[in-house]
């Protein structure tokens, strides 16, 4: 038998389950990401291994990738991002429809990694907020698929309501997003 | 295709242009001469049109920034190449660092355009009469001439490493 997702609490009897809404509407989230890969150097050739046969990322319910922003629900951000592709990047964001999350895959997204220079963005959490970041230059794609899977424990954990809390529009409005 | 030496090359320079030729050397066989950069325009010119020279293509134009070579710090380059001959040449001139200003070649070469755009970018060379000079690689709000040896070549926001382990 395939178990496709944890059975959240609630209560159980003969021909019923109840459970809270939060925690059908997050199973259902984390179990259907849906990547919108951003991937532009090596990072992204370990993606690339990360979504093939071997490791499969498909196995974790992300097997469709949404090329389309307005369709993704998580933006995995692979490489060195110049200060140039910082707009773009910023646009792609704004694009994706809540909910949404954002992976920071390898050192160059999350921090500018070895490219310490005066084009390079250093960390892409600098113009749009990061929920994940898989250290390593590249990572393996082991480590990108915990990533995904750290990304689903928050999706499957979020309050229906965060997404409409002060607290949020604040941290959106400390990034010039609204 | 003719066998046409660098001296006869230096030659047809000092020829016509005497004075304005200042100085000429042959780092790894490579002829180079330096020219009065107010006569830059006409020096190429006269190589693509030269009867027998046909120095007709612009493989680069670039520059260098020396700091310390007061009144001359910029050097901008052009490396010349003929296609006919197979000969190449490189053309230095020589800019002072608080006027740097030199002709633009997209009179004679279309190919100028955007290699001036990129030494403007970078060094902060103007090309007077150049049809478009704006930056062309680094971001439009770069308030700076980034590979000029007086600024820093590491990002100044970044935060995460600290100075006695990485050189700074």
């Amino acid at each position: 038998m395939v178990n496709i997702g944890e059975k959240p609490e609630g209560l159980e009897g003969q021909g019923f389950f109840a459970t809270s809404l939060d925690k059908v509407i997050g199973l259902a989230r984390a179990n259907s990401l849906w990547p919108l890969p951003f991937a532009t150097s090596c990072c992204g050739i370990e993606f690339m291994a990360t979504m093939g046969s071997n490791y499969d990322l498909a196995r974790f319910g992300s097997e469709r990738l949404s090329f389309s922003p307005r369709q993704a629900d998580l933006l995995m951000v692979m490489g060195t991002i110049a200060k140039k592709m910082g707009p773009v990047l910023k646009q792609v964001y704004d694009q994706m429809a809540e909910p949404k999350w954002v992976l920071s895959v390898g050192a160059c997204a999350s921090s500018g990694g070895i490219f310490d220079t005066y084009s390079v963005l250093q960390g892409i959490d600098r113009i749009i907020p990061v929920d994940v970041y898989v250290p390593g230059c590249p990572p393996r794609p082991e480590q990108i698929i915990e990533g995904v899977m750290k990304i689903q424990e928050l999706a499957k954990n979020e309050s229906l309501r965060r997404r409409h809390s002060e607290e949020y529009k604040r941290m959106l409005e400390s990034y010039n997003l609204t | 295709m003719s066998n046409i030496g660098n001296q006869q090359v230096l030659d047809a320079m000092r020829q016509s242009f005497d004075a304005d030729v200042l100085s000429a050397s042959e780092p790894y066989g490579l002829l180079t001469i330096e020219v009065n950069p107010s006569r830059i325009i006409e020096v190429l010119e006269f190589l693509n049109k030269h009867q027998e020279l046909q120095l007709n293509f612009l493989t680069d134009l670039c520059a260098v920034h020396y700091p310390d070579d007061a009144g001359r710090e910029i050097a901008v380059v052009y490396h010349l190449h003929s296609m006919v001959h197979n000969i190449r040449v490189r053309l230095k001139a020589y800019l002072p660092i608080d006027k740097p200003e030199i002709a633009s070649a997209t009179a004679i070469y279309s190919a100028a355009n955007w290699m001036e755009r990129e030494t403007y970018d970078f060094y902060g060379v103007k090309f007077l009469n150049h049809p478009d000079l704006r930056r062309i690689l680094n971001m439009d709000s770069m308030d700076y001439f980034p590979l000029r040896k007086e600024y820093a070549l590491e990002d100044e926001t970044r935060n995460d490493k600290d100075d006695r382990f990485f050189g700074r």
